[in-house]
Protein backbone atom coordinates (compact mmCIF):
# COMPACT_ATOMS: atom_id res chain seq x y z
CA UNK A 1 0.00 0.00 0.00
CA UNK A 2 2.55 2.31 0.96
CA UNK A 3 4.70 2.58 -2.15
CA UNK A 4 1.58 2.69 -4.03
CA UNK A 5 1.06 6.04 -1.79
CA UNK A 6 4.49 6.71 -2.55
CA UNK A 7 3.75 6.74 -6.48
CA UNK A 8 0.69 8.96 -6.30
CA UNK A 9 2.18 11.63 -4.31
CA UNK A 10 5.44 11.67 -6.48
CA UNK A 11 2.97 11.76 -9.27
CA UNK A 12 1.42 14.53 -8.47
CA UNK A 13 4.44 16.40 -8.32
CA UNK A 14 5.69 15.50 -11.67
CA UNK A 15 1.97 16.12 -12.82
CA UNK A 16 2.80 20.36 -11.88
CA UNK A 17 6.30 20.15 -13.57
CA UNK A 18 5.09 18.69 -16.83
CA UNK A 19 1.93 20.98 -16.63
CA UNK A 20 3.90 23.83 -15.99
CA UNK A 21 6.64 23.45 -18.83
CA UNK A 22 3.76 22.86 -20.99
CA UNK A 23 1.74 25.64 -20.31
CA UNK A 24 4.83 27.79 -21.32
CA UNK A 25 5.17 25.45 -24.49
CA UNK A 26 1.82 26.37 -25.94
CA UNK A 27 2.30 29.82 -24.91
CA UNK A 28 0.21 30.37 -21.67
CA UNK A 29 2.96 30.64 -18.75
CA UNK A 30 4.92 33.66 -20.39
CA UNK A 31 8.82 33.24 -19.25
CA UNK A 32 10.54 30.18 -17.58
CA UNK A 33 11.03 30.96 -14.36
CA UNK A 34 14.57 28.81 -14.48
CA UNK A 35 17.43 31.05 -13.40
CA UNK A 36 19.25 30.49 -16.10
CA UNK A 37 18.68 30.38 -19.74
CA UNK A 38 18.73 26.48 -19.55
CA UNK A 39 14.91 25.95 -19.64
CA UNK A 40 14.39 28.20 -22.69
CA UNK A 41 17.43 26.36 -24.52
CA UNK A 42 15.93 23.14 -23.86
CA UNK A 43 12.15 24.24 -24.14
CA UNK A 44 12.38 25.90 -27.57
CA UNK A 45 14.97 23.37 -28.97
CA UNK A 46 13.77 21.06 -32.18
CA UNK A 47 13.87 18.34 -29.26
CA UNK A 48 11.18 19.80 -26.84
CA UNK A 49 8.74 18.31 -29.64
CA UNK A 50 8.24 14.68 -30.17
CA UNK A 51 5.93 13.14 -32.77
CA UNK A 52 4.45 16.92 -33.33
CA UNK A 53 3.91 17.25 -29.79
CA UNK A 54 5.70 18.68 -27.06
CA UNK A 55 7.53 16.34 -24.85
CA UNK A 56 6.43 18.15 -21.97
CA UNK A 57 2.36 17.10 -22.82
CA UNK A 58 3.72 13.83 -22.58
CA UNK A 59 4.68 14.43 -19.06
CA UNK A 60 1.53 15.49 -18.50
CA UNK A 61 -0.60 12.05 -19.82
CA UNK A 62 2.51 10.09 -18.05
CA UNK A 63 2.03 11.29 -14.30
CA UNK A 64 -1.24 11.56 -14.88
CA UNK A 65 -1.85 8.05 -15.77
CA UNK A 66 0.62 6.90 -13.07
CA UNK A 67 -1.24 8.76 -10.37
CA UNK A 68 -4.74 7.15 -12.06
CA UNK A 69 -3.70 3.93 -11.78
CA UNK A 70 -1.79 4.31 -8.31
CA UNK A 71 -5.05 5.82 -6.78
CA UNK A 72 -7.10 2.57 -8.49
CA UNK A 73 -4.37 0.56 -6.70
CA UNK A 74 -5.61 2.04 -3.60
CA UNK A 75 -9.31 1.12 -3.77
CA UNK A 76 -9.52 -1.17 -0.85
CA UNK A 77 -11.28 -4.05 -3.15
CA UNK A 78 -7.66 -3.67 -4.87
CA UNK A 79 -5.50 -3.75 -2.47
CA UNK A 80 -4.35 -7.25 -2.54
CA UNK A 81 -4.09 -7.54 -6.34
CA UNK A 82 -0.61 -7.49 -7.31
CA UNK A 83 -1.69 -6.05 -11.12
CA UNK A 84 -1.83 -2.64 -10.40
CA UNK A 85 1.81 -2.80 -9.26
CA UNK A 86 3.03 -4.73 -12.13
CA UNK A 87 0.93 -1.64 -14.32
CA UNK A 88 3.04 0.80 -12.26
CA UNK A 89 5.93 -0.85 -13.22
CA UNK A 90 5.93 -1.29 -16.49
CA UNK A 91 4.48 2.72 -16.50
CA UNK A 92 7.31 3.81 -14.56
CA UNK A 93 10.24 2.19 -16.48
CA UNK A 94 8.69 3.51 -19.59
CA UNK A 95 8.70 6.74 -18.22
CA UNK A 96 12.53 6.15 -16.57
CA UNK A 97 13.47 5.28 -20.26
CA UNK A 98 12.23 8.49 -21.42
CA UNK A 99 13.42 10.27 -19.25
CA UNK A 100 17.08 8.99 -19.87
CA UNK A 101 16.99 9.82 -23.11
CA UNK A 102 15.93 13.51 -22.74
CA UNK A 103 18.60 13.77 -19.96
CA UNK A 104 21.35 12.74 -22.56
CA UNK A 105 19.75 14.89 -25.28
CA UNK A 106 20.10 17.59 -22.84
CA UNK A 107 23.68 16.73 -21.66
CA UNK A 108 24.76 15.64 -24.69
CA UNK A 109 23.25 17.19 -27.67
CA UNK A 110 21.20 20.39 -26.95
CA UNK A 111 24.58 21.17 -24.38
CA UNK A 112 22.24 22.72 -21.83
CA UNK A 113 20.67 21.74 -18.24
CA UNK A 114 16.41 22.85 -17.48
CA UNK A 115 15.93 22.79 -14.12
CA UNK A 116 12.53 21.78 -13.96
CA UNK A 117 13.48 18.69 -16.64
CA UNK A 118 15.73 17.90 -13.50
CA UNK A 119 13.07 17.76 -11.34
CA UNK A 120 11.48 15.48 -13.84
CA UNK A 121 13.95 13.35 -13.98
CA UNK A 122 14.36 13.39 -10.28
CA UNK A 123 10.44 12.85 -9.69
CA UNK A 124 10.52 9.57 -12.47
CA UNK A 125 13.40 8.16 -11.21
CA UNK A 126 12.06 7.98 -7.52
CA UNK A 127 8.98 6.55 -8.70
CA UNK A 128 10.49 4.15 -11.25
CA UNK A 129 12.68 3.08 -7.72
CA UNK A 130 9.55 2.73 -5.85
CA UNK A 131 7.81 0.55 -8.56
CA UNK A 132 10.58 -1.76 -8.90
CA UNK A 133 11.46 -2.64 -5.34
CA UNK A 134 7.41 -3.08 -5.28
CA UNK A 135 7.06 -5.19 -7.59
CA UNK A 136 10.49 -7.70 -6.86
CA UNK A 137 8.49 -7.80 -2.81
CA UNK A 138 5.27 -8.56 -4.38
CA UNK A 139 6.41 -10.79 -7.51
CA UNK A 140 9.51 -12.06 -6.34
CA UNK A 141 11.12 -10.75 -9.65
CA UNK A 142 15.24 -10.73 -9.54
CA UNK A 143 15.09 -12.07 -6.20
CA UNK A 144 16.21 -15.76 -7.66
CA UNK A 145 14.47 -19.22 -6.59
CA UNK B 1 -5.39 6.33 4.64
CA UNK B 2 -7.17 8.98 5.06
CA UNK B 3 -3.81 11.26 6.47
CA UNK B 4 -2.46 9.86 2.70
CA UNK B 5 -5.74 11.52 1.27
CA UNK B 6 -5.39 14.52 2.98
CA UNK B 7 -1.46 15.01 2.13
CA UNK B 8 -2.49 14.41 -1.74
CA UNK B 9 -5.25 16.71 -1.75
CA UNK B 10 -2.75 19.29 0.07
CA UNK B 11 -0.18 19.18 -1.90
CA UNK B 12 -2.67 19.34 -5.41
CA UNK B 13 -4.04 23.15 -3.68
CA UNK B 14 -0.30 23.70 -3.11
CA UNK B 15 0.83 22.51 -6.42
CA UNK B 16 -1.67 24.19 -8.21
CA UNK B 17 -1.32 27.64 -5.89
CA UNK B 18 2.55 27.42 -6.93
CA UNK B 19 1.44 26.75 -10.82
CA UNK B 20 -0.85 29.76 -11.06
CA UNK B 21 1.93 31.78 -9.44
CA UNK B 22 4.11 30.51 -11.93
CA UNK B 23 1.70 31.56 -14.74
CA UNK B 24 0.44 34.65 -13.82
CA UNK B 25 1.64 37.43 -16.24
CA UNK B 26 3.58 40.84 -14.78
CA UNK B 27 1.17 43.18 -15.41
CA UNK B 28 1.93 46.14 -18.41
CA UNK B 29 4.46 43.84 -20.17
CA UNK B 30 4.08 45.12 -23.92
CA UNK B 31 1.57 42.91 -25.27
CA UNK B 32 1.39 45.23 -28.51
CA UNK B 33 4.85 44.64 -29.13
CA UNK B 34 4.32 40.59 -28.73
CA UNK B 35 0.81 40.25 -30.17
CA UNK B 36 0.42 39.08 -34.03
CA UNK B 37 -1.60 42.02 -35.93
CA UNK B 38 -5.37 40.95 -36.93
CA UNK B 39 -4.62 41.27 -40.65
CA UNK B 40 -1.84 39.51 -42.47
CA UNK B 41 -0.51 40.83 -45.84
CA UNK B 42 2.08 39.33 -48.04
CA UNK B 43 4.06 41.89 -49.91
CA UNK B 44 6.00 39.44 -51.91
CA UNK B 45 8.75 39.54 -48.79
CA UNK B 46 10.50 35.98 -48.31
CA UNK B 47 13.84 36.84 -45.68
CA UNK B 48 16.64 37.98 -45.92
CA UNK B 49 19.42 36.37 -47.77
CA UNK B 50 23.65 35.91 -47.49
CA UNK B 51 25.29 34.57 -50.72
CA UNK B 52 25.81 34.65 -53.72
CA UNK B 53 22.11 33.96 -55.78
CA UNK B 54 24.15 31.41 -57.97
CA UNK B 55 24.98 29.49 -54.68
CA UNK B 56 23.90 25.78 -55.89
CA UNK B 57 22.03 24.92 -52.71
CA UNK B 58 19.82 27.35 -50.60
CA UNK B 59 19.73 26.86 -46.18
CA UNK B 60 16.27 28.42 -45.11
CA UNK B 61 16.22 28.78 -41.64
CA UNK B 62 13.22 29.54 -39.27
CA UNK B 63 14.74 30.99 -36.24
CA UNK B 64 13.40 33.14 -33.44
CA UNK B 65 15.33 36.38 -31.59
CA UNK B 66 14.58 34.81 -28.35
CA UNK B 67 15.43 31.32 -28.23
CA UNK B 68 18.20 30.61 -26.96
CA UNK B 69 19.29 27.87 -29.15
CA UNK B 70 19.16 29.53 -31.98
CA UNK B 71 21.47 32.60 -30.09
CA UNK B 72 23.85 29.43 -29.64
CA UNK B 73 23.89 28.69 -33.07
CA UNK B 74 24.26 31.97 -34.71
CA UNK B 75 26.96 32.96 -32.62
CA UNK B 76 29.15 29.64 -32.90
CA UNK B 77 27.99 27.74 -35.50
CA UNK B 78 27.21 30.66 -38.41
CA UNK B 79 30.45 32.21 -38.49
CA UNK B 80 32.29 29.08 -39.43
CA UNK B 81 29.27 28.20 -41.71
CA UNK B 82 29.72 31.61 -43.07
CA UNK B 83 33.33 31.42 -43.89
CA UNK B 84 33.16 27.98 -45.21
CA UNK B 85 29.96 27.61 -47.32
CA UNK B 86 28.54 31.22 -47.85
CA UNK B 87 32.03 33.18 -48.70
CA UNK B 88 32.89 30.60 -50.74
CA UNK B 89 29.50 30.50 -53.06
CA UNK B 90 28.57 27.06 -52.42
CA UNK B 91 25.35 27.87 -50.30
CA UNK B 92 22.65 30.95 -49.78
CA UNK B 93 21.26 31.69 -46.40
CA UNK B 94 17.41 32.15 -45.98
CA UNK B 95 16.32 34.22 -42.35
CA UNK B 96 12.36 33.40 -42.02
CA UNK B 97 11.21 34.32 -38.80
CA UNK B 98 9.29 32.53 -36.30
CA UNK B 99 8.42 33.83 -33.31
CA UNK B 100 7.50 31.64 -30.93
CA UNK B 101 4.04 32.27 -28.71
CA UNK B 102 5.90 31.32 -25.30
CA UNK B 103 8.49 34.77 -26.14
CA UNK B 104 7.32 38.00 -24.37
CA UNK B 105 9.55 40.30 -27.05
CA UNK B 106 10.36 37.87 -30.27
CA UNK B 107 7.90 39.56 -32.24
CA UNK B 108 9.05 42.97 -31.09
CA UNK B 109 13.18 41.72 -31.90
CA UNK B 110 11.98 40.52 -35.46
CA UNK B 111 10.76 44.12 -35.88
CA UNK B 112 13.77 45.35 -35.00
CA UNK B 113 15.75 43.46 -37.00
CA UNK B 114 13.12 44.14 -40.32
CA UNK B 115 13.25 48.28 -39.50
CA UNK B 116 17.41 47.31 -39.36
CA UNK B 117 16.47 45.32 -42.57
CA UNK B 118 15.06 48.31 -44.35
CA UNK B 119 18.14 50.51 -44.23
CA UNK B 120 20.39 48.07 -45.12
CA UNK B 121 21.42 46.42 -41.96
CA UNK B 122 19.20 43.73 -41.14
CA UNK B 123 22.49 40.88 -40.87
CA UNK B 124 24.07 43.47 -38.67
CA UNK B 125 21.38 43.52 -36.39
CA UNK B 126 20.55 40.24 -36.19
CA UNK B 127 23.98 39.69 -35.28
CA UNK B 128 23.44 42.38 -32.41
CA UNK B 129 20.26 40.62 -30.96
CA UNK B 130 21.69 37.12 -31.40
CA UNK B 131 25.52 37.77 -29.88
CA UNK B 132 24.39 39.99 -26.93
CA UNK B 133 21.64 37.67 -26.03
CA UNK B 134 21.15 38.20 -22.31
CA UNK B 135 18.51 41.00 -23.29
CA UNK B 136 16.56 37.75 -23.56
CA UNK B 137 17.07 36.31 -20.16
CA UNK B 138 15.78 39.49 -18.12
CA UNK B 139 12.48 39.87 -18.45
CA UNK B 140 12.75 43.59 -19.00
CA UNK B 141 10.98 45.83 -21.80
CA UNK B 142 14.80 46.22 -24.44
CA UNK B 143 13.07 48.45 -26.12
CA UNK B 144 15.99 50.89 -24.96
CA UNK B 145 18.59 47.84 -25.77
CA UNK B 146 17.62 47.47 -28.92
CA UNK B 147 17.64 50.92 -29.70
CA UNK B 148 21.44 50.76 -28.65
CA UNK B 149 21.95 47.30 -31.37
CA UNK B 150 20.87 49.66 -33.66
CA UNK B 151 23.05 52.31 -33.23
CA UNK B 152 25.71 49.65 -33.06
CA UNK B 153 24.66 47.72 -36.49
CA UNK B 154 25.18 51.51 -37.96
CA UNK B 155 21.12 52.50 -38.35
CA UNK B 156 19.85 55.73 -38.34
CA UNK B 157 18.20 55.79 -35.31
CA UNK B 158 15.59 58.66 -35.99
CA UNK B 159 14.40 56.44 -38.82
CA UNK B 160 14.38 53.09 -36.53
CA UNK B 161 12.30 54.71 -34.30
CA UNK B 162 9.51 55.98 -36.93
CA UNK B 163 9.74 52.56 -38.31
CA UNK B 164 9.55 50.79 -34.79
CA UNK B 165 6.54 53.17 -34.01
CA UNK B 166 4.72 52.24 -37.29
CA UNK B 167 4.53 48.36 -36.66
CA UNK B 168 4.59 48.14 -40.09
CA UNK B 169 6.43 44.88 -40.53
CA UNK B 170 4.33 43.24 -38.07
CA UNK B 171 2.09 41.85 -40.76
CA UNK B 172 5.20 40.39 -42.67
CA UNK B 173 6.32 38.67 -39.39
CA UNK B 174 3.03 37.08 -38.92
CA UNK B 175 3.13 35.55 -43.09
CA UNK B 176 6.75 34.38 -42.02
CA UNK B 177 5.33 32.59 -39.03
CA UNK B 178 2.27 31.00 -40.92
CA UNK B 179 4.72 30.37 -43.48
CA UNK B 180 6.68 28.47 -41.23
CA UNK B 181 3.19 26.81 -39.13
CA UNK B 182 2.29 25.02 -43.09
CA UNK B 183 6.00 23.85 -43.24
CA UNK B 184 5.10 22.20 -40.17
CA UNK B 185 7.97 23.83 -38.32
CA UNK B 186 7.70 23.38 -34.65
CA UNK B 187 10.32 24.67 -33.01
CA UNK B 188 13.13 26.68 -33.55
CA UNK B 189 15.79 27.02 -35.04
CA UNK B 190 14.45 24.48 -37.81
CA UNK B 191 16.12 24.52 -41.31
CA UNK B 192 15.20 23.55 -44.70
CA UNK B 193 17.90 22.60 -47.74
CA UNK B 194 17.05 23.62 -51.07
CA UNK B 195 13.47 23.19 -50.13
CA UNK B 196 13.93 20.12 -47.63
CA UNK B 197 13.69 19.60 -43.87
CA UNK B 198 16.85 18.81 -42.09
CA UNK B 199 16.35 16.48 -39.43
CA UNK B 200 19.22 15.96 -37.17
CA UNK B 201 20.22 15.13 -33.54
CA UNK B 202 23.05 18.02 -34.03
CA UNK B 203 23.32 20.92 -36.22
CA UNK B 204 26.64 21.85 -36.36
CA UNK B 205 28.53 23.31 -38.88
CA UNK B 206 30.30 20.08 -39.90
CA UNK B 207 26.38 18.99 -40.64
CA UNK B 208 25.66 21.33 -42.98
CA UNK B 209 29.14 21.08 -44.58
CA UNK B 210 28.62 17.64 -45.36
CA UNK B 211 25.11 18.12 -46.38
CA UNK B 212 25.98 21.15 -48.78
CA UNK B 213 29.24 19.47 -50.27
CA UNK B 214 27.30 16.22 -50.94
CA UNK B 215 24.51 18.49 -52.81
CA UNK B 216 27.32 20.26 -54.59
CA UNK B 217 28.77 16.99 -55.91
CA UNK B 218 25.66 15.47 -56.92
CA UNK B 219 24.74 18.45 -59.53
CA UNK B 220 28.22 18.32 -61.22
Amino acid sequence: MRHRQAIALLALVGFFVALYLWFYKIGLAGELKCGTGGCETVQTSPWAQLLGVPVAFYGVVGYAVLLAVALVGLQPSRLGRRGPTLVLAGLATAGFALTLWLTYLELFVIHAICRWCVGSALVMTGIWGVAVHALKREWGVGSGP
Amino acid sequence: MSRFYLALGGLAVAGAVVLFLLIRQPAGAARAARDAPVAVVDDDFRGYTLGSDAAPVEVTEYSDFECPFCASFAAVQMPTIKQQLIATGKARWRYRDFPLPSHQYSRFAAHAAQCAGEQGKFWEMHDQLFYNHSWAQTGKNPAGLFRDFARAAGVDPARYDACMDSGRYAARIEFSRQEGDQRLVDGTPTFFVNGERLRSTSYGSDVFKHIVDSLAARRK
